[in-house]
């Protein structure tokens, strides 16, 4: 099974919340996929648990969004296959919280 | 030595206020968790460095901040508040069924005797507890499990449970308001839990006997005198001489008996402060003068206090969770504003003074007296 260096780029908030700067480089085993990502996020930090899905039921909060290769893909399937640029490293992965005023 | 640590928070961030026993000059620390809306931060009664605090955003959810030394710095703990499975569901704004989905924490309530056992009143409307600090919480399911729950109903805030009352005489007994529910009461540690409302009358709701659907803001109590409840409800002022069986109006007198927060002197426990807004649908001061009403005779009689605070000219309100007393010799009195002021009287109400005025707008006050 193939290893992939994933680079995350997380809101400020969770930067603070992780006690990180810049990007976090996750590595993550088989298919790259959000699902895959977000488990290796959390499990390096896990106070990020219930900030980007929901505890309950494990899926995007609402005003969280993901971006990469300049596209949205925050209604992928947590399971689907994130682009190839994202899985070899060469572009990262955006967690966004969505600009909803306040 | 004796002083004060006034424990705020905001829609903004977390803020710690400290002086010493005059009250006169303060150190303003904060924000911590700055842009988080925080609901409340309290102390435990047991170990007044061990504080807890509830950080809510709209984009991240719910964490829950545990302090070791009095503020100066914070740890994440635990913040899955998974309900228990219980079925059902309550009722949405449109009277359809709706199931219990969590939003945030709107209180927590240390235990007066253990600095790891913890309470959180949650929306939508449910009690946790935590025995490890709050690492982990557990629901007290029984209160859902009421067979009312089926007809609560959220206010315009969103359907919280937002007070808990700890009898210090017996810790089976927790009186908890929720809105817009009302009043529910266990003697047996959260197992069975039922309605406390007789004598409550709520306009909107056709049946004036109606076991819930009141929209209760705030209750206090006493430590001397835990069968004796205050009440600010959404109209009305109440007391309780019999732990919650019965209440009776005692704001009749008030300019308004509209309001938010209600609290108890430290020392005389026929003391009662309240805040009047001037309706429902205009949540203000009346006639633009900020005046906290008290009564020394357990309700009914009331004078206003103005001493310091503005009298002109001032529209912003006091939330329920926003006024807290300490216990020095001289009872403090405090609270915050929806205008980001924080107003502390140190001669129990007769006098006033901003300690800060620019905060963001003010959730939660709590005051912990340092000896």
């Amino acid at each position: 099974m193939s290893t992939a260096v994933v680079r995350v780029k997380l809101p400020a908030h969770l930067r603070k919340l992780a006690h990180v700067d810049g990007e976090v480089e996750l590595a993550v085993d088989g298919q790259v996929t959000q699902r895959l990502v977000l488990d290796a996020l959390e499990a390096r930090y896990p106070v990020l648990r219930g900030t980007i899905r929901d505890h309950a039921t494990d899926r995007r909060r609402a005003f969280v969004r993901f971006f990469a290769c300049e596209e949205d893909l925050s209604h992928e399937a947590p399971d689907a296959p994130l682009p190839g640029a994202v899985a070899t490293g060469a572009e990262p992965f955006l967690i966004v919280g969505a600009m909803a005023g306040g | 030595m004796t002083g004060v640590r006034v424990l705020v928070g905001t829609r903004k961030g977390a803020f710690v206020l400290t002086s010493d026993g005059k009250r006169e000059r303060w150190d303003i620390s904060g924000p911590q968790f700055a842009g988080w809306e925080m609901y409340h931060v309290a102390g435990s009664p047991a170990d007044p460095d061990r504080l807890y605090a509830s950080q809510s955003s709209g984009w991240f959810g719910q964490l829950i901040q545990r302090s070791e030394d009095g503020g100066a710095s914070w740890a994440p703990v635990g913040n899955d508040f998974g309900y228990a499975d219980v079925p059902g569901t309550h009722q949405w704004y449109d009277g359809t069924p709706h199931p219990w989905e969590f939003a945030r924490v709107w209180h927590l309530e240390p235990s007066l005797t253990d600095p790891d056992t913890v309470y959180a009143g949650v929306e939508d409307a449910a009690l946790f507890r935590s025995v490890d600090g709050g690492q982990s919480w557990q629901e007290l399911s029984g209160l859902r499990e009421h067979g009312s729950s089926s007809a609560w109903q959220p206010g315009a805030g969103g359907m919280c449970l937002h007070t808990i009352v700890l009898d210090p005489r017996d810790p089976a007994r927790m009186t908890v308001a929720i809105s817009a529910a009302g009043v529910f009461r266990t003697d047996d540690a959260g197992k069975t839990w039922r309605p406390a409302n007789r004598g409550l009358h709520s306009e909107g709701i056709p049946d004036p006997d109606a076991e819930v659907g009141h929209c209760v803001h705030n209750l206090a109590m006493h430590p001397s005198r835990p069968d004796v409840l205050f009440m600010q409800k959404h109209w009305d002022v109440m007391r309780s001489d019999d732990a919650a069986e019965s209440w009776h109006d005692i704001g009749e007198t008030l300019p308004t008996d509209f309001g938010f927060p209600i609290d108890v002197h430290a020392h005389e426990p026929d003391t009662v402060y309240v805040v009047p807004i001037t309706s429902d649908s205009v949540h203000v001061p009346p006639d633009g003068k900020l005046r906290v009403y008290r009564s020394r005779t357990g309700g009914h009689e009331w004078e206003p206090l103005t001493a310091g605070l503005p009298q002109s000219n001032c529209y912003v309100n006091v939330l329920r969770d926003a006024m807290a007393v300490d216990s020095l010799d001289e009872c403090g009195v405090y609270f915050g504003t929806t205008g980001g002021q924080v107003y502390a009287s140190a001669d129990a109400g007769d006098s006033w003074a901003p300690i800060v005025r620019d905060l963001p707008a003010v959730l939660s006050v709590e005051v912990q007296t340092l000896r």
